[in-house]
């Protein structure tokens, strides 16, 4: 079959398509289904993989993981066998645990808000899958995601999806020069719409299929439930406090304010009052008027450039502070251990401590970290 | 890229034999009376099926009317307990089961529900070191009011043997029936049901190159059993259902042949599996065989690599043309620790590196020397990748 896109991937030198094994993550979704049929289409030795992430479980009852229920396993699985390739199930229930689920649990208790897909791609899927293939020989990892790899004599860069509404470049942010030679993101370079025409000219049934869920490991989606029955210890009731020092009233546990947020304080005050930042050594939510709120700033920790090394201080670019966040102009500098000092051009109202800062310039991903 | 494929999962279940085969193919569409039928498709039918059961009956050395077709081993094993169990009401009300923590879940889970919803006492023996039941401890198990003692023959996972003679004798001395679970033996070793000293033993067609669907319960003359499946008075009215001939003469076909190549193939099995186990804990370092290093079956070797967890391995394995497995019969990635390795002390984190291979009729000493070849370094390379 023929496809309206080229396939840009890097050959590994020396080798044909047909000796180079690609690994693929399969969810059972149109892109990572549409991902192994290119990469089978372009003649490569194609093999599926699938992890099984932790899940709730409580007595009597046996919750989902919401990434890999077993209804898009069998699909995934479904998918493999139309396309003639090994299909794997990889359990890394343990490490996801440790490495997404407490560290989600332990961002909420000290009143940070946790991006736990960023952590997965650093621990699980861009370190563990990863090394995993690697062992079993394979020369790439592809996944579904909406970014591009570009190969420069400087070295590997990671750019923005084609596709500007599915642009997943964010969660990609902790790639660098020893997992970006080994990845490649076979959809980044279409849009949406044109990946659901190639899963129909493939033949692929996977069409009306859902997107992959942000909060994978929490059956119900809801975050705040979750955190009560795994983490009841971190959701103690405290003191809302004004910024001028007056106590307003009572909060139902940090886990449950964001910055910025306004409504369901249960207050009532002449004044509008919006949460400004939370206090984890007193288990205090501060509020104060909208003029408080907005902060032309903030200093990141674990900052991971792509390049392997930190851009010429100071440099402008443009910076996301939240996935689905607009870029912000903004000049970065540099600092010594894996810390960054972002000052915003304006200020912003929503900069949550624990979300990713990702830099950008123009179409290319530079690094991001964690906002303290 | 390998072509041929490396078969070494024989203890999951193997091919059908050219000859078994050829034995089943005229009872699909040309012999295909029902056995019941008094017209000449029908006797055809009906001597294919008694000739089966004489088949079977010679290579276990019992009377023809004492085998039973079933559907699989499972089933036979669930007609034992369950058919036996129920007869407690006409038996004196005998309320106690004894069964051992390495047997198969056929047995496990239906001794299990017996106890749990029928109210029967539940006895579990311990195993040692390499899963084999103490004698004594059985002894110390038995209770006036048991009914029924289930020990498996050879275990599916770590290949150990059970001392069956020794612990059938205490049974009998108690006048207790005893059945044992079979599966793994046939072509492995010599099934006679009187020097085994067993009242019922369950066996299943795909071990031994016969077809799936078709298993064996060896039931003593005597041996009170209820029906677990009622309806027609097919197989002496213990197990309805119109009979699966085909099925039934390709199973009697596959034990037959499995017993008369058994004196050639267990050799050759025996010393290409003991290269196995000579080699690998050498080649590997922190490996260990699991199960017993000599009472095992002939075919079947099975180690304990330690710091790995085996589904990277399995996955190596199968990317350079080798099928195997860990043993346990999981069918998802869902990993709970082997019961038969945490009954033999073996902990949870050594548990996940378990690696079963069980060889037959098409392993080559070539085989054995690609899977020394390729083992150690993806077991290697697999290490060095910390969880």
């Amino acid at each position: 079959m023929t496809s309206a896109f080229s396939l840009q991937l890097d050959l590994v030198p020396g080798k044909s398509p047909a000796e180079t094994t690609v690994v693929v993550a399969m969810s059972g979704g149109v892109d990572s289904s549409v991902v192994a049929a290119r990469l089978v289409d372009a003649g490569y030795r194609v093999i599926g993989v699938m992890m099984r992430l932790w899940s709730e479980e409580a007595p009597g009852q046996s919750r989902e993981n919401r990434c890999c229920t077993i209804e898009s396993t069998n699909d995934a699985r479904r998918i493999a066998a139309q396309l003639g390739i090994p299909f794997y199930l990889i359990n890394v229930e343990q490490i996801f645990r440790r490495n997404v689920v407490d560290y989600f649990i332990a961002a909420y208790s000290s009143g940070r808000t946790p991006n736990p897909c960023v952590a997965c791609n650093r621990t699980i899927r861009f370190d563990h899958l990863l090394k995993v293939a690697l062992a079993l020989g394979a020369d790439y990892l592809a996944t579904g995601h909406y970014a591009r790899v570009r190969a420069t004599p400087q070295g590997f860069e990671l750019w923005r999806g084609i596709d500007t509404h599915k642009d997943q470049s964010y969660v990609l942010s902790v790639l660098n020069q020893q997992t970006l030679p080994h990845l490649c993101f076979p959809v980044g370079d279409l849009t949406k719409p044109q990946v659901r025409r190639l899963a129909a000219d493939y033949g692929l049934d996977v069409a009306s299929k859902a997107e992959s869920m942000d909060l994978c490991f929490i059956a119900d989606g809801d975050y705040r439930r979750f955190l009560q029955d795994w983490a009841a210890e971190a959701i103690q009731p405290g003191p809302i406090r004004h910024i001028d020092g007056r106590i307003l009233g009572e909060h139902q546990g940090l886990p449950f304010y964001t910055i910025g947020q306004r409504k369901g304080l249960g207050l009532s005050s002449p004044e509008k009052l919006f949460v400004l930042h939370l206090e984890p050594e007193t288990n205090t939510v501060v509020v104060g008027a909208a003029a408080c709120l907005g902060q032309d700033h903030l200093r990141a920790q674990q900052v991971n450039w792509v390049a392997g090394t930190a851009p010429p201080t100071p440099y402008d670019c443009t910076v996301k502070i939240r996935y689905r966040s607009l870029d912000h102009a903004a000049t970065v500098t540099p600092l010594p251990g894996q810390q960054a000092d972002v000052q915003f051009h304006h200020p912003l109202r929503d900069i949550a401590p624990g979300q990713t800062a990702v830099f950008y310039d123009g179409e290319r991903c530079l690094g991001g970290g964690e906002i303290i | 890229m390998t072509h041929r494929i490396i078969y070494l999962d024989h203890s999951a279940t193997t091919p059908v034999s050219a000859s078994v085969l050829a034995a089943m193919m005229p009872y699909f569409s040309e012999h295909f009376g029902n056995a019941s039928g008094i017209y000449s498709q029908g006797r055809r039918a009906k001597q294919a099926l008694e000739e089966a059961r004489a088949t079977v009956a010679s290579v276990l050395h019992c009377h023809d009317d004492e085998i039973i077709f079933t559907s699989c081993g499972s089933e036979s094993d669930n007609m034992v307990l369950r058919g036996v169990a129920w007869t407690a009401p006409q038996t004196g009300r005998r309320r106690h089961l004894i069964i051992s923590v390495v047997e198969h879940k056929a047995v496990i889970v239906t001794a299990r529900q017996l106890a749990q919803l029928f109210d029967f006492d539940l006895t579990i023996l311990p195993v040692d070191g390499y899963g084999r039941v103490d004698p004594d401890a059985l002894r110390q198990a038995i209770r006036p009011d048991t009914i029924l003692i289930s020990i498996m023959a050879a275990n599916n996972e770590v290949g150990t043997l059970q001392p069956i003679a020794e612990l059938s004798a205490i049974a009998r001395d108690h006048g207790i029936p005893f059945h044992t679970d079979a599966v793994q033996t046939p072509g492995h070793l010599p099934i006679d049901v009187d020097a085994w000293g067993v009242d019922a033993l369950a066996l299943s067609g795909h071990k031994f190159y016969g077809p799936k669907g078709v298993g064996v319960a060896y039931v003593r003359r005597g041996l009170g059993l209820l029906p677990a499946q009622t309806g027609g008075g097919h197989e002496g009215k213990r197990r309805a259902g119109t009979e699966n001939v085909a099925g039934i003469v390709g199973l009697a076909t596959a034990l037959q042949e499995a017993d008369e190549l058994r004196p050639q193939e267990v050799p050759r099995l025996q010393a290409l599996r003991d290269r196995l186990l000579a080699a690998l804990p050498d080649l590997i370092p922190n490996t260990r065989i699991s199960g017993h290093p000599q009472q095992r079956l002939p075919h079947h070797a099975s180690f304990l690599f330690a710091d790995i967890e085996i589904q990277g391995v399995l996955m190596g394995l199968d990317m350079a043309g080798i099928a195997a497995s860990s043993g346990s019969a999981c069918t998802s990635a869902a990993q709970a620790p082997s019961a038969v390795l945490t009954a033999m002390g073996v902990d949870a984190s050594a548990a996940a590196g378990h690696l079963r291979l069980s060889l037959g009729r098409s392993t080559t000493a070539a085989d054995i020397d690609t899977v020394l070849d390729v083992l150690p370094p993806l077991v290697a390379r697999l290490r060095l990748i910390s969880t």
